[in-house]
């Protein structure tokens, strides 16, 4: 397929069709409305189903049910909508169903506005609903990224029999860039054993989240752990970038990352040996290659700092603060409410920290203030 | 005259339908939903349909459904079975697909999805089960508890200056376009259980038409919760429930009655 010109929440919505998706349940919210528009536009031409739901809570459990049935189903939100789903969410974890959300995150807490944020974080990766489970999360960085986690998205939650969600921000659901987008592939005809399609010639199936007695629910809360931790092993997706002798190691995600690339780059320039890490996988979080980078002996400087960068006010951090375990200070650098960072204050955050590099301490919050006062 | 060989061989007169797990439930003695499982059972039988029905079991006393029918079920969210019958219908409208719900799933937390199914015209079924009280959690207050009726949040009577009045949801949902069979029954007595049965079958086969959205409101009864005994809460019924809701066809569209 050629590359061409497309909008990141049309890019993920033809993703999506191109993977087969059968259904769409969703309601409108800025800012991914277009994906619902192009769901509207499309699946009825190709003779699938597309439903504007009465709220994000009818959605999720559209999808739901849908899900039940053993096809790919999707719905799309922003933070807002996202909190009405979380009950779903933890129905279709636990009862095991393939699903794929789209979130594409806005500035909050509460309505908030329509500018770009990466402030689901924690609502995403810690916990998309109530009781024991995780969710994977894809955080693209560009269109094209945003196509292609999109079409992984569905491959993963079949894979695993779970909710897998792209969380991308405002920036890349509006953007424009040329990308390009899968051949088609129709809905898949044949249905996995579970699914409910009416119980001929077969036992009946029951999909549910209910199980009364401790004894019966334990079982089902191993299980799905057993599941985390194979998705730990097997699924952590990340990149790096110029750290084999990096001192200054950036660590950020989706358009925070991209932005990063350039401060990065204008850091080299000035002679700063800085780097990036970019998490793919929020959950699960690459870990061990975060570790593997503070570790590597073949790195003859070290890393001496960290930089986290986000748009929040810092909850990937706590991630990288767990597994640095202190071995190196972390320094974050974060804009709210729907403020986008420009390369160059990046830049200065980076500068700043490296003229302190050789005599910095362990972390130390003082330290970290007087850094961002003169910063 | 028969030979006394003849006269000894067994008649099956009635047994179990097929549609109904071999098992016990767990309802309380006297409960309506035991008698309405049943009646279910048997037309889905008559109608031969059991191979390709989905239940989607609610949140309340019939959140273990799925343990009594030998059908494919899901368990629902609460409130939210008409969204999930919405999704499971939609990509397989060639099953038969209903929902079972009590009068707070469906009233309360329920009653934007229960409208939409209805203003959608969404091909399904959905059993109301109207017991004026919140039975699994132990009896509070419902949507369609009675003025004065004393349940575990309405200590001193249900107060309709706080609270307004019961809601009707036969009527209500009879004045959605999208509505093609609404209609209000119960099973107090035989009469009753007699037309529960046809409007059950009616619902169906507006189903399996096409012919749009399809609900039966049975009025029902909580001995447990009501404190009476299982006779005297079917008389209850009789008494107090149905001057409040009565009985009858709220909608019948013209699709349904080409159908007759």
């Amino acid at each position: 397929m050629a590359r061409e010109l497309l909008k990141g929440n049309i890019a993920i919505a033809e993703a999506a069709i191109r993977s087969g998706l059968q259904a769409y349940f969703g309601y409108p919210i800025t800012p991914q409305t277009e994906l619902l528009e192009r769901m509207a536009l499309r699946m009825p031409q190709l003779g699938r189903i597309f439903l504007q739901a009465e709220s994000e809570l009818a959605a999720i459990n559209m999808v739901y049910g849908a899900a039940c049935a053993g096809v790919r189903v999707m719905t799309s939100s922003s933070g807002p909508g996202i909190s009405l789903m979380q009950e779903g969410f933890s129905y279709i974890a636990c009862s095991e169903v393939p699903v794929v959300v789209v979130d594409i995150m806005r500035g909050g807490p509460g309505l908030g506005n329509i500018q770009p944020s990466q402030a689901d974080y924690n609502q995403l990766t810690k916990s998309a609903g109530h009781g024991d489970f995780r969710s994977i999360v894809l955080a693209p960085s560009s269109v094209q990224e945003a196509i292609d986690y999109t079409v992984l998205a569905f491959d993963l939650a079949e894979k695993y029999r779970t909710l897998v969600i792209v969380a991308g921000d405002g920036m890349i659901g509006q953007m424009m860039e040329p990308a390009e987008l899968p051949p088609m592939h129709q809905p898949a005809t044949a249905r996995p054993n579970w699914a409910l399609t009416g119980a001929q010639g077969r036992p009946k199936n029951i999909i549910t989240s209910l199980f009364l007695g401790a004894e019966k629910l334990e079982k089902v809360n191993k299980r799905l752990q057993a599941k985390i931790n194979r998705i730990k092993s097997e699924e952590v997706r990340y990149e790096n970038g110029l750290t084999d002798d990096a001192e200054v190691l950036v660590v950020a995600f989706g358009s925070a990352g991209r932005i990063a690339k350039t401060a990065i780059r204008d850091a080299r320039q000035r002679s700063i040996r800085a780097g990036l890490l970019r998490p793919i996988t929020l959950f699960p979080f690459p870990s061990k290659p975060l570790d593997r980078l503070l570790t590597d002996t073949k790195n003859p400087h070290g890393v001496k700092a960290i930089l986290v960068v986000e748009m929040s006010a810092g909850q990937m951090v706590e991630d990288v603060i767990r597994v640095v375990r202190g071995r190196v200070p972390i320094y974050f650098y974060g804009r709210s409410g729907g403020a986008v960072p420009l390369p160059d204050e990046i830049l200065d955050q980076i500068l700043t920290l490296a003229q302190h590099l050789d005599d910095t301490p362990r972390f130390n919050i003082n330290h970290e203030r007087e850094l961002r006062k003169a910063a | 005259m028969m030979t006394m060989e003849q006269q000894l061989v067994e008649k099956v007169v009635y047994q179990r339908p097929e549609s109904l797990s071999e098992v016990s439930t767990h309802y309380c003695p006297g409960c309506t939903h035991g008698l309405i499982h049943k009646l279910i059972g048997e037309v889905i039988d008559e109608l031969g349909i059991r191979e390709r029905t989905i239940a989607i079991a609610p949140v309340g006393c019939s959140v273990l459904l799925y343990n009594y029918f030998e059908l494919d079920c899901a368990e629902a969210a609460h409130g939210r079975a008409p969204a999930m019958a919405t999704g499971l219908k939609r990509v397989q409208p060639d099953k038969v697909v209903f929902t079972y719900q009590g009068d707070g799933d469906l009233a309360s937390i329920g009653m934007a999805e229960i409208i939409w199914a209805a203003t959608r015209g969404e091909n399904i079924t959905v059993f109301f089960i109207n017991n004026a009280i919140y039975g699994m959690t132990g009896g509070q207050m419902a949507p369609t508890s009675l003025p004065g009726q004393v349940t575990g949040s309405s200590p001193m009577g249900r107060d309709v200056e706080m609270t307004g009045m019961p809601v009707r949801m036969a009527e209500l949902l009879a004045g959605l376009p999208g509505a093609s069979y609404v209609v209000r029954r119960s099973v107090y007595d035989i009469r009753t259980i007699k037309d529960a049965k046809k409007a059950i079958r009616t619902a169906f086969r507006v189903q399996l038409a096409g012919a749009g959205f399809s609900l039966i409101e049975f009025l029902s009864s909580c001995p447990t919760n009501w404190g009476l005994a299982p006779y005297e809460a079917l008389g209850w019924i009789k008494e107090n429930m149905v001057p409040y809701y009565p009985l009858g066809d709220y909608k019948v569209a013209d699709i349904v009655k080409d159908l007759k």
